[in-house]
């Protein structure tokens, strides 16, 4: 045992504080699904099949807003090849506020079951209505045009603001607002209200001597994800079931899917596909629950994949928004006051991310007096889905294009206005705790002194800075590490490698193990492998399966050094485990030669069988992470047409593991921000429907729109991982709305407050501005 | 005493109190006495929290050490993309 705490007790004081002394961490190691994905080997949600396979499909609701008469699916059960038709009756309904928790989330099974299959209504042009298994695409696609459903349509509302009004069409007519006090006594569409903040905010307003008020509103956007949702399911006669899928999280979906059907969690064992993007929009289920209810009553299996209209029409989004900021600061530059109230789009569900978008807003500030107020409100859309840092781009958009304002009206840099008002360690945040180690000045710092700040601009250009902030996660982690009788490890992990977790968490293993990278082989195991894995998401894997790969490398060492000791005749305190090898030790130091991992295992099962190291953990400590961005942009003054020129990220990783996969992280969320900020939006009909369900006419950025995405990796480590990581994935989508739109506005003096802000937005602010 | 400050809607269900000090050691026995001081507060209250001990955020973690001089924030649940 002293010789794993000594190994410890190295890696904390000298590995964090010395890259030098690392040989994996922190390096560009190769990626172990390279190869895989560039050959087409890679298997991901639509690339399993099965033996009689069925294929599974879905009817929509063509209305946004309509109460359910009836469902008749007799016709299509009798077309030859039809196999099972399922609606609203085959999922047994959820008791009222069976909310529990699951993964990251606390899950209202109630409102989950109505949003896979609508039961009283459907609340959302897309919202499924029956699904059907076929013996193939087409019979099945035949099928839905026979299922008749009798609708009664009804009103419905899409815009934030609107639904929020006293006439508003109610989408639960039972919704009574949470968070007021006192509670209404008529229902309305405004499911909760949410208050952060400290001081007293008008006392905090009376203190300055300029205050900038604005109005913002954002068009709902989509995760964007390339693959779409896609799974197979095989429900065996004896109520086992098996399923493979795209998701973040297959231990979640297992949980999900289960309570859903009323079936055992132990009965359904979900295995995890290659996934091509998820950004939050995947750690919920659409079809899984579908394809299981389908192959139950089929007893064949059903593959389901959603096309890109589905993907749109039923699936994700991200929320719209109306927001209101007020700030003031004194004349030399110090912010008394901050003020926000956030309005943002539901779905046809409780449960947009306006709390996390209320507790960031104002979180890069040290502010004595500070209110941010939201509204979570709903609307008739698909229940929202997490998107990268859920909220907290929207709301410092809003909150970052005042301060920018402000920044001009007091004649300051605004690096040099926020570095006047940033949060450090020991202040409190606005949203209450008070900071730990952070690197929200260090981002400031390096943003300034970068070369992209220090360069002039070309004529007509303009230059954008904002900050952002995201808490970070930990939740449950499991890792094992199965040692091979040569020596090499497969190291089994229960989360789905999105953002590189598998080279990461390999680089980690190896750095602790003290052997060479190429005889670790991370894979990711299916929900029967490994104790419960939260999904992938809030930027937690690197963190927290740090700490569990770590500690399964640790359960593997104390072990490989008993098998030493035993073999030696030596008591465990006299070896030691260095570089990779069990030594002698103390006053027994050389009296041995070193036994490597291979030689340990070669006789792994004459000295007591095999030897697998495990580790478990519920990882607390996340480290919050800060960003900084500044964009140089070009307007076409013709077409109103916004093109980025440069883009710099600098952002806090607190460690790199593999720096190669942190400026991917940064590049990525720069880039998803880019195509939010200027080209990405839902547009709707005067029916509630979608207009623009494919990639032709919703815009998300292609390579040609975007320039080299330079990034600069700040590392304030976090004293609560053993390599001082912090989570990389989702500050980077936060700053680039507001500091794209500070752009435009340094370029063309004309401030926008709607996104995106799309050429004919733009055209039409350039002509009014004359 | 720890000083535990209740930050968000909790202030709903403790007649306006924010700010309060408690002797707790650690998150369970925390949360077991919140609901006695307030029997109003939700039962789903525990699920809905994430509690910030000194600046380091728990989530789901009942047995984390509270000190006697500790800061305690109490907060929504953070949930990532």
């Amino acid at each position: 045992m002293a010789a794993v705490e000594k190994i410890i007790e190295n890696r904390i004081d000298d590995k964090t504080t010395d890259s030098k002394a690392l040989k994996w961490v922190g390096t560009r190691a190769p990626r172990p699904d390279g190869v895989d994905k560039v050959t087409g080997r890679a298997k991901f949600g639509a690339d399993t099949h099965l033996p009689n396979m069925l294929i599974g499909k879905v009817l929509r609701s063509p209305h946004a807003h309509a109460r359910i008469l009836s469902i008749d699916p007799s016709a299509a059960l009798a077309l030859p090849g039809v196999k099972a038709v399922v609606t609203r009756d085959d999922f047994p309904d959820q008791p009222a506020g069976a909310v529990q928790p699951a993964g990251e989330m606390i899950i209202n099974y109630r409102d989950m079951t109505r949003n896979i299959m609508a039961r009283e209504k459907a609340l959302y042009e897309g919202h499924a209505v029956a699904a059907v298994a076929a013996v193939s695409d087409r019979v099945a696609g035949q099928a839905l045009t026979l299922i008749k459903v009798d609708y009664e349509v009804l009103p419905h509302v899409i815009d934030v603001d609107e639904a929020m009004g006293a006439d508003a069409p109610l989408i639960q007519e039972d919704l009574i607002t949470e968070g007021m006090d006192p509670a209404p006594e008529k229902p309305s569409n405004i499911a909760k209200r949410v208050e952060f903040g400290h001081g007293d905010i008008e006392t905090g307003f009376s203190q300055a001597q300029v205050v900038i008020e604005r109005e913002f509103k954002t068009r709902p956007v989509h995760q964007g994800y390339i693959e779409p949702h896609a799974c197979l399911a095989s429900f065996s006669e004896d109520g086992q079931a098996d399923l493979w899928c795209s998701t973040q999280g297959h231990y979640v979906a297992r949980g999900h899917c289960a309570t859903l059907l009323g079936m055992d969690v132990s009965k359904l064992r979900v295995t995890s596909s290659e996934i091509g993007g998820g950004f939050g929009g995947k750690t919920v289920v659409y079809l899984e629950p579908v394809a299981l209810a389908l192959s139950r009553k089929a007893c064949q299996p059903v593959k389901m994949v959603m096309t890109r209209d589905e993907v749109f029409r039923a699936s994700g989004p991200a929320c719209g928004t109306s927001m209101q900021v007020r700030i003031g600061a004194t004349r030399e530059g110090k912010i008394t006051a901050g003020d926000a109230t956030l309005k943002f789009q539901a779905g046809a569900f409780a449960g947009s991310p306006v709390p996390a978008a209320a507790m960031c807003a104002f979180a890069p500030y040290d502010l004595e007096h500070v209110r941010s107020v939201g509204y979570d409100v709903l609307v008739n859309r698909p229940k929202v889905a997490a998107y990268r840092a859920p909220g907290a781009p929207l709301g410092e958009y809003a909150v970052e294009s005042v301060i920018d304002e402000l920044a001009k009206a007091l004649e300051l840099d605004p690096i040099e206005f926020r570095l006047l008002n940033a949060v450090r360690e020991g202040v409190d945040s606005s949203y209450g705790p008070k900071f730990g180690p952070i690197g929200c000045i260090q981002t400031l710092e390096a943003a300034r002194d970068h070369d992209h700040y220090q360069t002039p601009l070309g004529s007509g250009q303009g230059r954008g800075v904002a900050t952002g902030y995201w808490f970070n996660i930990g939740g449950q982690t499991s890792a094992t590490l199965n040692l091979s009788e040569d020596g090499s490890v497969a190291l089994v992990v229960g989360t789905p490698d999105i953002g590189g977790s598998r080279a990461s968490l390999a680089m980690m293993t190896a750095e602790t193990l003290g052997i060479e990278l190429d005889k670790v082989r991370p894979l990711v195991g299916d929900t029967s492998a490994l104790g419960y894995n939260m999904l992938t998401g809030g930027s937690r894997v690197t963190f927290a399966g740090g700490i569990a790969v770590v500690g399964a490398a640790e359960d593997l060492i104390r072990q490989l050094c008993e098998r030493a000791a035993l073999t030696w005749d030596l008591p465990l305190d006299d070896v030691e485990w260095i570089e990779g090898e069990a030594r002698p030790a103390n006053g027994r130091a050389g009296s041995e030669a070193p036994m490597s991992m291979a030689e340990i295992a070669k006789d792994m099962a004459k000295s007591g069988g095999p030897i697998v190291g495990r580790h478990s953990t519920n990882a607390q400590g996340a480290g919050p992470s800060f960003g900084t961005h500044v964009v140089d942009v070009d307007v076409d003054r013709e077409t109103g047409r916004v093109s980025v020129t440069r883009y710099t990220v600098v952002q806090d990783a607190g460690k790199a593991i593999h720096p190669g996969y942190v400026e991917g992280q940064y590049q990525g969320g720069a880039v998803q921000g880019i195509g939010w900020a200027l080209n990405e939006e839902y547009i709707y009909d005067e029916k509630g429907k979608i207009e623009n369900a494919g990639f032709l006419d919703y815009r998300v950025p292609v390579c040609s729109d975007v320039p080299m995405i330079d990034t600069v990796i700040v590392e304030v480590p976090n004293p609560e991982h053993p390599y001082g990581v912090r989570g990389v994935g989702e500050t980077p989508i936060v700053p680039p709305l507001a500091a794209i739109s500070n752009a435009v506005e340094n370029a063309l003096g004309i401030r926008f407050t709607e996104l995106p802000m799309s050429p004919p937005r733009v055209l039409a602010a350039i002509e009014q501005a004359g | 005493m720890a000083k535990i400050v209740l930050t968000g809607n909790l202030r709903l269900y403790t007649g306006g109190e924010t700010e309060l000090e408690l002797n707790a050691g650690t998150i369970r026995s925390l949360i077991r006495k919140l609901r006695e001081r307030y029997p109003d507060l939700p039962e789903s209250l525990e699920d809905e929290l994430a509690i910030s001990i000194d600046g380091t955020v728990h989530q789901d973690d009942w047995f984390a050490r509270i000190q006697p001089d500790s800061e305690v924030h109490l907060m929504p649940r953070i949930a990532g993309g």
